[in-house]
């Protein structure tokens, strides 16, 4: 046993120099965003994507502390990949998560106390998102921590981009708006801040747009379920290729 | 044997780690965070009086928030029967507790903010949406029967639906000159509305597709306010009142 990890070990260090940002680190990153999208392809962290994408802004800030978490677990579950033992892995791995989820959380409730009210439950959600403990089990448990950490910004940001594409359906043809909620407030069906229901536009840009009413069933959570559906529809018929690996 | 010692060796390192680094960060971060949520809460009392602060209440910085509630805001504590507590500070009181003791024993906020002309009574409310609580700060003008504004606060109800009485600022803006006591004196409270407001004096819009957290709303503010009712009717009785219309439509006064 003890020979064996000393191979191991002389096997590592043997100083053959890896570029930091060579093709595989670049490929790392990019390829969840499309090719291996960890909702669109792997369907995971589904559930996330329905509850907080009515809107653009809650999403971005969800999106940041998705990336935040899965970058630094990665890394983290990567320099312990060696001395976890087997048994109590996945136990280690939400130990883990749920360690950063709270620091993200407290450091939240220091520099951004009202997101942090605005977030807060889904922020405690994120330790239950699978696309996490999913990139730990399979990348970061056999990676060397600078690919794990690559790896989890890629799933982080392939989470992230399809998130706010969907944010921004939803709030386009739910409310009407766009970044509603932050200084970039954009609104299409009213003049001013007036993106109710009810309200009929008769100038602004809103005139343009007053003959639309704003569509329900996009701010129900079924709506991200269709438009997700729609998207793995549309990039599997561009790309037959990905049909098969699920 | 070995490898079952190993593993709870690691599990007491590992736990021993997290447990160390998050309490010192909590206690490190914990001044702070109350600092936020003390700011964060006068906020909200002061978006009620949104309408008559000298600079939005949004772009108030902390220390503006501060400095106000210093000058301009005094608080008291009253119970159902209209009598003022003794000896307990207002932004103390927190109704989610208050709830849980007998109705006699309950203290409820009151917060009078002077702009330079006249009082406005703040009051605090609590009540039940969807998933969660939800609460808000009702400020009433001078004459103890017209709603100046309101702000409104949730714990967990759904973003872009029952989340947009706090949200939608176009909302909770509603609220600004409804009665909550109808011409002659008789309380009436003010009512969300699914499907539009019928009555421009008593009712406000709902939100689409947040029925539910909008007849929390409703029943927050119609059981809420009713717990102030004693000390705002003391009040009335020194204002002068404003006649009804003669046809009876009390709705149509103010439109």
């Amino acid at each position: 046993m003890a020979e064996a990890t000393a191979t191991q070990e002389a096997v590592q260090v043997k100083p053959k120099s890896e570029p930091l940002f060579g093709k595989k680190e670049r490929a790392l990153i990019t390829d969840p965003l499309l090719d291996n999208n960890p909702i669109t392809i792997q369907v995971l962290g589904i559930c996330s994507a329905l509850a907080v994408t009515t809107l653009v802004v809650p999403s971005v800030v969800m999106s940041i502390a998705v990336v935040a978490v899965i970058a630094f677990s990665s890394l983290f579950t990567s320099l312990l990949r060696n001395s976890i033992p087997k048994q109590i892995r996945l136990i280690v791995q939400l130990v883990i998560i749920a360690f950063l989820v709270t620091v993200v959380e407290l450091v939240l409730k220091w520099l951004a106390f009202p997101v942090y009210k605005q977030l807060s439950v889904f922020i405690g959600l994120i330790i239950t998102n699978c696309i996490v403990m999913g990139r730990l089990e399979a990348f970061a448990m056999a990676n060397k921590p600078w690919r794990s950490l690559m790896d989890g910004i890629g799933n982080g940001l392939g989470y992230g981009a399809i998130l706010i594409l969907v944010a921004v359906i939803r709030e386009f043809f739910g409310k009407g708006t766009l970044f509603a909620g932050s200084s970039l407030a954009m609104n299409f069906i009213g003049p001013g801040e007036e993106y109710m229901l009810n309200t009929t536009a008769t100038a602004g840009i809103g005139s343009y747009f007053s003959w639309y009413a704003n569509n329900n069933l996009m701010v129900l959570p079924a709506a991200a379920m269709f438009i997700i559906g729609i998207m793995i529809w549309i990039q599997r018929s561009y790309n037959p290729k990905l049909v098969d690996i699920s | 044997m070995s490898d079952n010692n190993r593993i709870l060796l690691f599990t007491v390192a590992m736990t021993f780690t997290v447990a160390l680094v998050l309490g010192l960060l909590f206690f490190g971060l914990k001044d702070k965070h109350a600092e936020n949520e003390a700011v964060f809460n006068k906020r909200a009392i002061l978006a009620a009086v949104g309408n008559y602060l000298p600079t939005p209440v949004d772009d108030l910085s902390k220390q503006q928030v501060l400095d106000i509630f210093n000058e301009s805001i005094t608080s008291t504590v009253i119970k159902e029967d209209g009598t003022e507590v003794a000896g307990v500070e207002a932004d103390k009181v927190q109704l989610a507790k208050e709830k849980k003791k007998p109705e006699s024993d309950r203290n409820y906020p009151l917060y009078i903010y002077n702009d330079g002309k006249e009082d406005f009574y703040i009051l605090s409310v609590y009540g039940n949406g969807l998933w969660d609580a939800i609460w808000g700060n009702i400020a009433l003008k001078g004459d103890g029967a017209t709603i100046a504004g309101a702000s409104f606060d949730h714990k967990g109800e759904t973003p872009g639906l029952g989340a947009e009485i706090k949200d939608n600022k176009k909302w909770s803006a509603q609220f600004a000159d409804k009665r909550i006591y109808d011409f002659n004196g008789n309380y009436t409270s003010v009512i969300v509305r699914k499907g539009g407001a019928k009555d421009p004096v008593y009712e406000v819009d709902g939100i689409s597709g947040a029925t539910v957290t909008a007849n929390g709303v409703s029943e927050m503010l119609r059981t809420g306010i009713a717990k102030y009712s004693t000390y705002l009717e003391k009040i009335q009785l020194e204002t002068p009142k404003i006649k009804a219309p003669a046809d009876g439509k009390m709705g149509m006064l103010l439109n």
